[in-house]
């Protein structure tokens, strides 16, 4: 038995469609979904974990990437260094999840780690690259 | 009765100048009134750091021996222009590193230098009789160098447009990254702290103006590139309704700072700087403090489809920055989640240092030697035959 952790990311128009019913059904392959943000007509956000034979995973994530879901490794971290940060709020514009917000009394970036999907979008959303990623 | 600089700058001179943010005076003008606060205060403070790509630094490196006619020259790989006599060189913000590519740049060398880091000048000419050095290779840091003027040609846009994405890819801009399907609406100005939107018909900022530049005290150089007070105006208010006015600013680098000047790099799209940048705005009479009153509410700005790579891109609606600050906007009947590119955090900052600089008299207000243009076209550039 194998088991990977990734992020997906689907486009509006996949969004209603039976993905996770057809990665356990076709691929034979357990899921713990450890964090999901889906809105209808809307891009969603999925952390999984994936468990079942290697072979299973492997076809389970070319069926994913072959549907046009954007899948990407889990990251184990994001660390954001406040001494450098400018508050300038680029990096907000890329986290749906809104885990990076503005403060809005003080306009100073807040990091709501509880939100975090751990996707790594921010990272190269930062200009002054202050946020990083860890991976496994 | 309508105040000079002269009078102003002699309160300075004794402490009792009263100095306020652009944003203190909002408030202030609800309670009192624009005549009372033009009668009780003399200066508010004007600020916004945001990524400018049209900065640079002018240096100057000193002569070796035997000297050398710098033709070509590279900072950390990064080319500089030096096409102006023998050892000066212009290093422009956005150039790109040729071993490095995106990863760093002319700002990051700016940024260096500041940090007291050693940076290696690599220099070729074809040498001279006077001049018969052919190759330099060897560091500078910003103390062994003579001159180091930060120049840029444009900087603290009167406003700025709104960036959004209607694609269905997410596209990597200058406004940062923008999202499909309206994914989201980037913004870019400190609004009701920005310069020139507190003094929008430049009244009493112009070639000359004394300003905050990176941490230190510079000056207007000229208009910047690109001034265009032709842009279209709200009536009431007189702000302009999209980019208009600009600033062409100068200062000494060498006693710049890195928490007011910082490299940034916009993923795909390349290197910028991020500058800080304070302008003092004398309440000469009540007009001056009917314009510094005007709040987010009644500041607006175009939303903008970056997905057309045109010059003219698709006008999608006006928006407040009201509106923007909250957070969310509507575009096409869709909620659009919004975030700013100018840090209104650090603005604050600026302006507050610099009410400071002015209470304590440790900065003057310098009356404009000539104005900005008021009404100059903003031309484009064509393809003639
Ligand atoms: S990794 Fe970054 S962009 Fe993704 S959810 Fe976390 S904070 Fe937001
Ligand atoms: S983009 Fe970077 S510097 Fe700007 S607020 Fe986010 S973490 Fe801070």
């Amino acid at each position: 038995m194998a088991k990977k952790r990734i992020v997906l990311t689907f486009p509006p128009e996949l969004v209603d469609q039976p993905i996770i019913y057809r990665l356990v059904k076709d691929y034979d392959l357990v899921l713990n979904i450890l964090r999901a943000q889906v809105t209808p007509k809307e891009e969603g956000k999925m952390v999984l974990e994936l468990e079942g034979g290697k072979e299973g995973i492997n076809k389970g994530l070319r069926y994913l990437e072959d549907i046009k879901v954007d899948v990407q490794p889990l990251a184990k971290d994001i660390k954001l260094d406040e001494q450098e940060c400018t508050s300038c709020g680029a990096c907000i514009a890329v986290c749906s999840p809104k885990a990076l917000s503005m403060n809005k009394e003080s306009w100073k970036l807040e990091f709501d780690r509880d939100r975090c999907l751990l996707c790594g979008l921010c990272v190269p959303a930062c200009p002054l690259g202050v946020i990083q990623v860890e991976f496994d | 009765m309508p105040k000079t600089f002269a009078e102003i700058n002699e309160k300075i001179r004794n402490g009792e100048a009263v100095v306020v943010t652009a944003e203190e005076v909002i408030d202030l003008v609800k309670e009192k009134g624009e005549k009372k606060v033009a009668e009780e205060v003399d200066v508010v403070t004007t600020a916004t750091f945001g990524p400018m790509c049209s900065s640079g630094a002018l240096l100057n490196f000193g002569h070796s021996d035997p000297p050398i006619k710098m033709q070509k020259v590279w900072l950390n790989d990064v080319l500089a222009y030096a096409g102006v006599a023998a050892v000066d060189a212009y290093i422009g913000a956005t150039e790109l590193s040729e071993t490095r590519g995106m990863e760093y740049g002319g700002a990051h060398v700016i940024e260096d230098l500041i940090s007291g880091k050693k940076v290696r000048l690599r220099a070729t000419s074809h040498g001279t009789d006077c001049y018969p050095r052919k190759e330099f290779d060897s560091y500078i840091t910003l103390d062994s160098i003579n001159q180091a003027i930060l120049f840029n040609p444009r900087n603290a846009y009167q406003n700025y447009s709104v960036a959004t994405n209607s694609s269905d890819r997410t596209i990597y801009t200058y406004m940062g990254i923008l999202l499909p399907n309206f994914g989201n609406a980037n913004y870019c100005n400190c609004s009701q702290l920005s310069p020139l939107i507190n003094d929008p018909l430049y009244r009493t900022i112009g070639v000359g103006t004394r300003i905050f530049l990176g941490g230190t005290q510079g000056y207007i150089a000229w208009e910047g590139t690109q001034h265009n007070p032709r842009q279209k105006r709200d009536e009431k208010t007189k702000i302009p309704l999209a980019p208009a006015g600009t600033l062409c600013l100068i200062g000494n680098l060498k006693e710049m700072s890195r928490d007011f000047l910082r490299a940034a790099i916009f993923h795909k799209y390349g290197v910028t700087l991020t500058v800080g940048v304070g302008i003092p705005i004398p309440l000469l009479d009540e007009e001056m403090a009917h314009f510094v009153s005007i709040s987010d509410e009644e500041i607006y700005t175009t939303i903008l489809d970056y997905s057309v790579p045109r010059r003219e891109k698709p006008n999608l609606g006006r928006v407040s920055y009201k509106e923007l600050r909250n957070g969310e906007i509507e575009i096409k009947k869709k909620r659009v989640p919004t975030a700013p590119l100018s840090s209104l955090y650090k603005a604050r900052e600026i302006a507050q240092v610099l009410k400071e600089w002015i209470k304590k008299g440790k900065f003057f207000l310098q009356e404009p030697i000539q104005r900005l243009p008021v009404d100059e076209k903003f031309k484009p550039l064509d393809i003639r035959r």
